[in-house]
């Protein structure tokens, strides 16, 4: 059944994928316009790259979480989600799942493309890449607990943002640490460690959390 | 209530028709009371109790950008009842959207995707139906089609509770009103 949650999202995301490709445009864009800004200066670049593509990681999950429950929210399907027998927090897990892969996946594959900019050196778009695998299923379930509990509201988009950003700064640190360790030429398994730590607990602890806001949001 | 039973719930707009449906089908905390089914609390029996229910509410449940089979396979899937593509397709022709099975939901009318909704009622197999105005926007064959499947499914044993504004008279006289006041 969880397949079948995943599976339904991603072809509803394949029919709009308008909506799917804003994101990754935006995650590009935000992230290339540093480089033109401040121009040639490689030693500069090389500093700030791991913060620019973390901040723009974040700032582009923060685009597609309205529509996490939104669409379902306003045809009904929500409800009859609500009502499926089946623990409730498996059918977040799904549609958490499946916008990780919808919404995420994506920035992670073209990150180090983009890092490329940035003069960073192969290793160091490899942490990158890895630091944002590890680190961006963080962003989706920590997402989906402000997902749910704005849903309904007017003006939810700016609400999800000052919810779930403060949420995301572990995330931040420790993913962008990673990167910058491996700029400086140290070892990122440490924050990586930490990066992972925080995405298990994140795992535990979100689903139940959006799962019982779902709860209030459709009383 | 007993198997077999089927209420018609009636009142004015805002009389608490939907609430009522939907506490019934446990998305509504009751204010005070309790829904019981089989002797326990739908509160306690939690999933169970959610697999002997078939909700449609006002809302259609029906995904625009997917085809009538895809929402109807869907819906029932992540219901566990899995429904092969010749079923689907089958059943979508008994409501009445024969030729219509592959265009997505975006495209049909008004009714058409009530149709699809009423399609699920074919192939779920609980016990009780919690309608909530699904006669809104049904031509007439429609209509006859959703009393002789509310029919069906009292003889052979299930619970329907219906909110309408339209008369829902089935035979035999079987009808119970319910009428709420605000």
């Amino acid at each position: 059944m969880l397949r079948w949650i995943v599976w339904r999202d991603l072809m509803l995301a394949w029919r709009r994928r308008a909506d799917m490709l804003s994101t990754v445009f935006f995650f590009v864009l935000v992230v290339s316009l540093f480089p033109l800004g401040i121009g040639p200066e490689t030693q500069l670049l090389r500093t700030i790259a791991p913060g620019v593509v973390w901040v723009a990681a974040l700032l582009a999950s923060m685009l597609s979480l309205g529509r996490l429950f939104a669409n379902d929210y306003q045809d009904g399907t929500l409800e009859q989600l609500l009502l499926t027998p089946q623990p409730l927090f498996l059918v977040v897990l799904g549609k958490t799942l499946a916008h990780w892969i919808v919404a995420e996946l994506p920035l992670v594959l073209i990150a180090p493309l983009v890092g490329v900019q940035f003069d960073l050196r192969s290793e160091t778009l490899w942490i990158l890449f890895v630091s944002l695998l590890v680190g961006t299923p963080v962003l989706s379930l920590i997402g989906s607990v402000g997902a749910a509990l704005t849903l309904g509201l007017r003006g939810g988009g700016v609400l999800i943002s000052l919810l779930v950003l403060p949420l995301y700064i572990p995330a931040l640190i420790f993913g962008a640490g990673a990167v910058e360790a491996s700029v400086m030429g140290t070892s990122p398994s440490a924050h990586l460690s930490l990066l992972g730590a925080f995405a298990i607990v994140s795992l535990l602890f979100s689903p139940w959390a959006t799962a019982a806001a779902l709860r209030i949001s459709l009383e | 209530m007993s198997p077999g039973t089927f209420v018609q719930l009636t009142g004015p707009n805002g009389s608490g028709k939907t609430s009522l449906l939907r506490i019934l089908c446990g998305l509504l905390p009751p204010a005070e009371g309790e829904i019981n089914w089989e002797g326990a609390n739908i509160r306690s029996l939690g999933e169970e109790y959610v697999a002997q229910v078939t909700y449609l509410g006002h809302r259609h449940g029906i995904k625009d950008e997917l085809t009538g089979v895809e929402n109807l396979r869907i819906s029932n899937a992540v219901n566990g009842v899995s429904v092969s593509k010749e079923r689907a397709h089958e059943v979508l022709g008994q409501v009445g959207l024969a030729g219509r099975e592959s265009l997505p939901a975006r495209l049909l009318s008004e009714g058409q995707r009530r149709r699809v909704g009423l399609a699920r009622l074919l192939v779920c197999n609980t016990k009780l139906w919690l309608l909530d105005e699904v006669l809104t926007s049904l031509d007439k064959g429609a209509v006859s089609l959703v009393r002789s499947l509310i029919e069906n499914h009292l003889d052979g044993g299930g619970i329907a509770i219906v909110a309408t504004h339209q008369e829902l008279e089935l035979s035999g006289g079987r009808t119970k009103r319910l009428e709420l006041t605000t």
